[in-house]
């Protein structure tokens, strides 16, 4: 493919070339979509541009530990969920790419909520997510990829505000056999900032049962600014990426309920800590 | 020496497969079968291929099967849809349409592994079958292998018979398991020869698609579909594969490469207006088009020792095959790229030259 290149060393001409040379690539389906639907061209070239402002400017994230992550091959990082709307998984993995010297892609789990709904299930494929079943989880580990997963789901998304930074349950440790049938390292990933996005006054229960919703938020903007209302509060983020927990020990026992509990455990109080610690270093939820 | 039997001859796939059959020395005789007469132009590729109009559930199968000494039988009298070309599918006429369509399917397989059974000589059978086998639910993984269990039954018509069908073969397979069964699950054929319900959609001047979804697509060419449906008919491979070219489309990339434009519909209406006219719009299509469909091959792969061209290849082999009829070809966007980039540079050299004689 022969780029037409605009040779005038100006820095508009340049980006809009690109802009340009991006578009057509769009229109002529001239890309590669991975099995899970990952379009990678999409992805750097139209939603990392848009969410670096919110992670950059908007939130001030400070990340720490990347060097726990792994340089290439697979690991699974876990995190606590909080704030209404998943947009900590969504910042987590524009960390995951913004700080990894070989700015890997993180690849998330998401709900099957997140599949049945038109739109959103196809802008959480294309940006690299998949169900949250082993089959895939497993699929995308044996491939040497980050896997992202937040074992409280909506228990953690969903909690009221008064209940922010407590853990919540991490269900049956699915998460835990994933990572034990493929010898994957588990990293756990603490995540400070997101409780204070929509802060969850209230949950209209009747609403959520009539939408199918697990909840349906009221925070001091939503519902009464309206569409104002879903824009986040510019709260502090710090995230920290913890020491890797190795699973090659008990790759036989990822059947053992006793092992997958006391492991799922494990990662639950590690990350339950670091975010104690780390909300030492945040006295104000909203500082610089 | 084998002597093969092959239902489904008045059919594009079936009629080829038998010509093939037909002209490898290691198959010493093709018999074909149809309820209906092959169309002339398969009529001229079935030469050498002894084809007999008979019904799946005429008890004469069984002494055609007999008295043929049949060694292997492939099974490729599967209807993917209610539109026929040609018509007189089955002797059936009540009603046609889907009572058909199920008729031939179901009954027809119910039949002819019944007649299969009591033929002492049979050694292999090959039941084509479909990706459609795994149904279509939200809480499907990504990629499925052949041993993904259907989360839901799905609603599509064909996509049942499936079900059904393979449901046929794993019953014969405990009766006769001295018989290797073959279930060959393919994905949508495509290819620059074949015409199928798909190549027709993709042809079209504006693709309807279902609004907010974009399905991840996988395609299998039809002549890597040939090619293993001939090695599992004379060499032995017993068992259910996936058969699909490796890697995805996505429709919307799909639509592009093929230089269409997408018009989106509001999924509701789409599927009332399915459930009303069904010979327009399926099921079968309206799940594909919801969930989309990827499995993984590397049964297929390691136990036939082939490789089907990947999903891409297949899909812009067919668009090469189409001519440049496209609304928006790739020809198109790339000039008004260009043209776009002139002007600024145009603009660019005027506003530098009226700078320079002002200065």
């Amino acid at each position: 493919v022969t780029e037409p290149a605009v040779a005038s060393g100006d820095v508009w001409d340049d980006r809009v070339a690109g802009a340009l040379a991006f578009l057509r690539e769009r229109l002529t389906g001239d890309y590669e979509v991975d099995e899970f639907g990952f379009d990678r061209h999409l992805t750097e070239g139209m939603f990392l541009p848009l969410l670096r402002p919110f992670y950059r400017t908007w939130f001030r994230t400070e990340v720490s530990g990347v060097d726990h992550l792994p340089k290439e091959g697979p690991a699974l990082v876990v995190a606590n969920h909080s704030g209404t709307l998943a947009v900590d998984a969504v910042m987590l993995s524009v960390a995951v790419h913004e700080e990894t010297p070989a700015s890997r892609f993180l690849r998330l789990l998401g709900a099957d909520l997140v599949f049945r709904l038109p739109v959103l299930s196809e802008l959480a494929r294309k940006s690299g997510g998949t169900l949250a079943c082993n089959p895939d989880a497993e699929r995308l580990l044996a491939a040497g990829e980050l896997v992202g997963v937040f074992p409280e789901g909506f228990k953690g998304i969903g909690k009221p505000f008064a209940e922010r930074y407590k853990l919540q349950r991490f269900g049956r440790g699915g998460f835990v056999s994933a990572a034990l049938r493929t010898g994957t390292p588990i990293v756990p990933a603490a995540i400070v900032g997101a409780e204070e996005i929509y802060p969850m006054i209230g949950n209209v229960r009747p609403l959520a049962r009539l939408i199918g919703a697990p909840y349906f938020p009221v925070t001091p903007t939503f519902p009464w600014l309206g569409p104002l209302g879903l824009l986040p509060l510019p709260s502090k983020w710090l995230i920290e990426f913890g020491e890797p927990i190795s699973t090659l020990d008990y790759v036989d026992s990822a059947d053992d309920p006793m092992v997958v509990f006391n492991l799922a455990d494990q990662v639950r109080e590690t990350i339950q800590q670091t975010l104690h610690r780390l909300l030492e270093r945040r006295p104000d939820a909203f500082s610089a | 020496m084998t002597n093969v039997l092959v239902t489904g001859v008045a059919r594009y796939l079936g009629a080829h497969l038998a010509a093939r059959l037909a002209a490898d020395p290691r198959v010493e005789r093709v018999i074909g079968v149809d309820a209906a007469t092959p169309p002339t132009e398969l009529a001229q590729v079935l030469g050498d291929v002894d084809v007999h109009r008979i019904d799946l559930h005429n008890p004469g199968m069984l002494r055609l099967i007999v008295d043929g000494e049949v060694d292997a039988v492939a099974h490729l009298a599967v209807a993917t849809a209610v539109d026929q070309q040609g018509g007189g599918r089955t002797a059936i006429q009540q009603g046609g349409g889907r009572a058909a369509m199920k008729e031939l399917n179901v009954i027809g397989t119910m039949q002819l592994l019944a007649a299969c059974q009591q033929t002492a000589r049979l050694r292999k059978v090959v039941v084509r079958s479909s990706t459609a086998a795994y149904g279509a639910s939200f809480r499907d993984p990504a990629i499925f292998t052949e041993d993904t269990e259907p989360r839901e039954v799905p609603r599509g018509g064909f996509a049942k018979d499936v079900l059904d069908i393979e449901g046929y073969v794993r019953g014969f397979r405990r009766r006769r398991p001295d018989v290797a069964a073959t279930v060959l699950r393919f994905a949508p054929f495509i290819g620059s020869s074949a015409e199928t319900r798909l190549t027709r959609y993709f042809t079209a001047a504006v693709v309807p698609t279902v609004f907010g979804r974009d399905p991840r697509l996988q395609f299998v060419h039809v002549d890597d579909a040939f090619e293993v449906l001939h090695r599992a008919v004379v060499e032995q491979h017993p068992g259910t594969f996936n058969v699909a070219g490796s890697g995805v489309l996505t429709l919307s990339q799909a639509v592009r490469r093929a230089g269409r434009v997408a018009v989106p519909i509001l999924e509701p209406g789409l599927s009332t207006f399915a459930g009303v006219a069904r010979r327009a719009v399926s099921l079968d299509q309206l799940d594909l088009f919801v969930h989309g469909r990827v499995v993984d091959t590397t049964r297929l792969v390691e136990e036939f020792g082939f490789e089907p061209r990947s999903t891409s290849e297949a899909f812009d082999e067919f668009i090469r095959g189409q001519g440049s009829d496209a609304l928006l070809g790739p020809d198109v966007v790339r000039a008004v790229e260009r043209s776009i980039l002139n002007k600024i540079r145009q603009v660019r050299a005027v506003r530098a030259a009226l700078e320079a004689s002002s200065d």
